[in-house]
């Protein structure tokens, strides 16, 4: 963590979500809705979660009451950033039929500056990571890229892990290390609540001149570095990554896939949550009269059916080969694809798999499966 | 290309009925560019008015940037409202997107050009640009299986082609009809004896997967190496441009990786199920 930090008293937390309102950016925060925490818009800081944790592990998802106040003592949201993005359903274009012929116009979408309030380390690495996918390559997504132009990042340090995290086996947390305009630790003692501050850009330097704050102590820092310290210690996942994709490739043939294909129910679910899971389908419209179409793009899933299709049939029919692709491209072709894991250790997909399915233990079993090497048949 | 995602349009100048089921369509490029260099190889996302979008190989000769030409085999609902199209009709075309095949680097060598059924018109942008550079290759070995005799694509060219001594075409069939005398089965069988020196050959193959992998395991045998070996692979498309993940395969983007890859390449996957 930087040396140099400063310290934001609780009472005036209400005064960053101000200052980023000032400047015209909508805030987007964690809050309470229908037994959950979830990432919406928020105005001041009772709409964050104050008080409340989470209880989280395979296929169980539960809120419960802190013994303090603080506004970030949850872990995880369902919901991911990603949405803001990458939106699950955005029009493309529109087209015009006349005279027999046809026009397209580009989708003018008014796109709001967000300022993402409570952006966990993971997260940030998530973002990192749907960068390389749509602004890296040799094409740029124009809707990703007006959307992560106009964001303003408060990143939050985890202060307690979830029993599904296992960012330290990723290495992309539980410490915000980039990829952030201002970062924030919440510490609570007997007698204080207050925020360590670390400033990741000029931007964030200027917003939090905008607040009454002041120079941290050293002891300020320590208390904040010891927290982060604490929840590293608390992974209630971990996996292995070295060799990770070599197995993953050599054992495409293992009978492990057959039986955890016996409990997948190709729901997709594990897709929606992932903070990194990018894929997309298309959809073609007409109004009534015919003189309007337009097409849009909403986000899909690797288990269904329908993705793979090409004429005569599913290339991945079988649920196996679907979860299989998806855990595959995940752990191991993601990294061929974009030179980093297409995990980020949010243990989401673990929690929010309605049958338990757990990607570290089927990693586990695959690295200590003990038949010699699946060969391509 | 500013948005990869917004189609430019197309008018339909010319629609040619080849078989029963398949045609081609020769376009005018959009006012914007006038011309559309890509290629051979390459393919483009073609819209039909509020239809849908689907990849389709350029199927006309590189060297005629003046116009676009694709040939499209009806098979479900896109292609065949394509179908419907007729001159001075327009589309929708997003691309030149995807690899080529290595016309330069097969230069010096002998060229053996395998295509089941439609893929035939994918490679014929190859046959075009080596015939337009004849003496600068060595034997030109054209294989081509199709259904039945009436399945046979661009029969017109093929009697010029076969007519010229500098080429060899072998014809195959799967079903005969009481008028072929031709050859009968599937195309991969015409590789054994296939007239090309292997130490010195680079082999385009391009058809449904099965045959792909039979044809460069039949030329395997014949002692090519896997890097002298090329198929075009075909996975579903939303986007083209790497975004929608749908084109995967192991660890590569048909759309942006491909869709012609060194058969090196795809040999560990193309053997596995259901990738
Ligand atoms: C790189 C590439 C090049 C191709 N070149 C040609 C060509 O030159 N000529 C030709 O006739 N066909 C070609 N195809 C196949 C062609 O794209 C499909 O036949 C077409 O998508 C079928 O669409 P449909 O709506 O008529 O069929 P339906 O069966 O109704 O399909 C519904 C949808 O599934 C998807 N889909 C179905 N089949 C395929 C497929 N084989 N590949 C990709 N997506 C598919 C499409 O999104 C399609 O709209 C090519 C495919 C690829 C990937
Ligand atoms: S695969 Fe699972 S643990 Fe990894 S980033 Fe996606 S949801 Fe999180
Ligand atoms: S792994 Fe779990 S969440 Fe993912 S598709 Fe299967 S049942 Fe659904
Ligand atoms: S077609 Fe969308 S990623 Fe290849």
């Amino acid at each position: 963590m930087d040396e140099h930090a400063f310290v934001l008293e609780r009472q005036h937390f209400r005064h960053l979500l101000a200052a980023l309102q000032e400047r015209g950016y909508q805030t987007i925060g964690p809050t309470v809705r229908e037994g959950a925490i979830v990432y919406d818009v928020i105005e001041s800081d009772t709409d964050l979660p104050v008080g409340w944790g989470d209880i989280q592990d395979e296929g169980s998802y539960q809120l419960m009451q802190r013994a303090e106040a603080a506004l970030f003592g949850y872990t995880l949201s369902p919901q991911s950033w990603k949405r803001f993005l990458h939106p699950p359903d955005v029009r493309l274009w529109q087209a015009h039929r006349t005279d027999g012929t046809f026009s397209i116009t580009p989708a003018a979408d008014e796109i709001p500056r967000c300022a993402f309030i409570g952006v966990r380390a993971c997260e940030l690495h998530a973002i990192a990571i749907l960068d390389r996918v749509f602004l890296d390559g040799a094409f740029v997504d124009p809707i990703y890229q007006r959307r992560r132009a106009h964001t303003f990042i408060v990143a939050v340090n985890c202060g307690q892990a979830s029993g599904t995290c296992f960012c330290a086996s990723m290495q992309t947390g539980p410490a915000v290390d980039s990829g952030f305009d201002l970062a924030l630790t919440e510490v609570i003692d007997a007698e204080r609540h207050y925020f360590v501050v670390n400033v990741g850009t000029e931007g964030g330097a200027e917003v939090l001149n905008a607040l009454p704050h002041r120079e941290a102590s050293a002891e300020e820092i320590a208390a904040a570095a010891q927290i982060v310290a604490a929840t590293a210690e608390q992974m209630g996942r971990s996996l292995e990554t070295a060799n990770l994709k070599a197995t993953l490739y050599n054992r495409s043939e293992d009978p492990l896939w057959d039986e955890v294909a016996e409990r997948c129910l190709t729901c997709g679910n594990c897709t929606l949550v992932c903070p990194t899971c990018f894929c997309t389908t298309v959809t073609d419209v007409t109004d009534l009269s015919g003189a309007v179409a337009e097409r849009r793009r909403q986000w899909d899933s690797c288990f269904t059916m329908e993705f793979s299709y090409i004429h005569g049939g599913s290339v991945r029919y079988t649920p196996k080969a679907r979860y299989r692709q998806w855990m595959t491209h995940k752990l191991a072709s993601w990294i061929d694809q974009f030179g980093v894991s297409g995990c980020v250790g949010c243990g989401r997909c673990i929690t929010w798999c309605p049958v338990g399915i757990d990607i570290t233990d089927m990693a586990r079993r695959l690295q200590t499966a003990d038949q010699p090497l699946g060969e391509a048949r | 290309m500013l948005d990869p995602m917004l189609p430019e349009i197309f008018q339909i100048t010319r629609v040619v009925k080849e078989t029963y089921d398949t045609f081609t369509l020769e376009m005018r490029p959009s006012a914007q560019r006038h011309t559309f260099p890509f290629e051979a190889g390459q393919f483009n996302m073609l819209y039909v008015y509020g239809v849908g979008e689907i990849p389709i190989s350029i199927s006309g000769d590189p060297g005629h940037t003046e116009r676009l030409t694709h040939t499209t085999r009806t098979v479900g609902t896109v292609t065949k409202a394509m179908q419907a199209l007729r001159a001075g009709d327009t589309l929708g075309v997003r691309g030149p997107f995807g690899t080529a095949w290595p016309v330069d680097t097969a230069r010096t060598h002998d060229v053996v050009l395998v295509a089941g059924g439609i893929g035939l018109a994918p490679l014929r942008p190859a046959l075009y640009q080596i015939l337009n550079r004849r003496d600068e290759y060595g034997k030109i070995v054209l294989l081509y299986g199709t259904r039945s005799p009436e399945d046979i694509l661009f029969r017109k060219e093929l009697e010029q082609w076969r007519a010229r001594f500098d080429l060899e075409i072998h014809v195959t069939v799967d079903y005969a009809g009481d008028v072929w005398h031709g050859n009968v089965g599937v195309v991969t069988r015409l590789i054994p004896k296939a007239p090309f020196d292997p130490a010195h050959t680079v082999a385009m193959i391009c058809g449904p997967e099965v045959m792909m992998r039979f044809a460069a395991a039949e030329l395997l045998k014949r002692g090519l190496s896997a890097d002298c070996i090329y198929v075009s692979m075909e996975r579903n498309m939303k986007c083209a441009v790497g975004f929608c993940g749908h084109c995967q395969f192991g660890p590569v983007f048909v759309c942006r990786d491909g869709p012609v890859f060194p058969f090196a390449r795809v040999q560990p996957w193309i053997n596995r199920w259901e990738i």
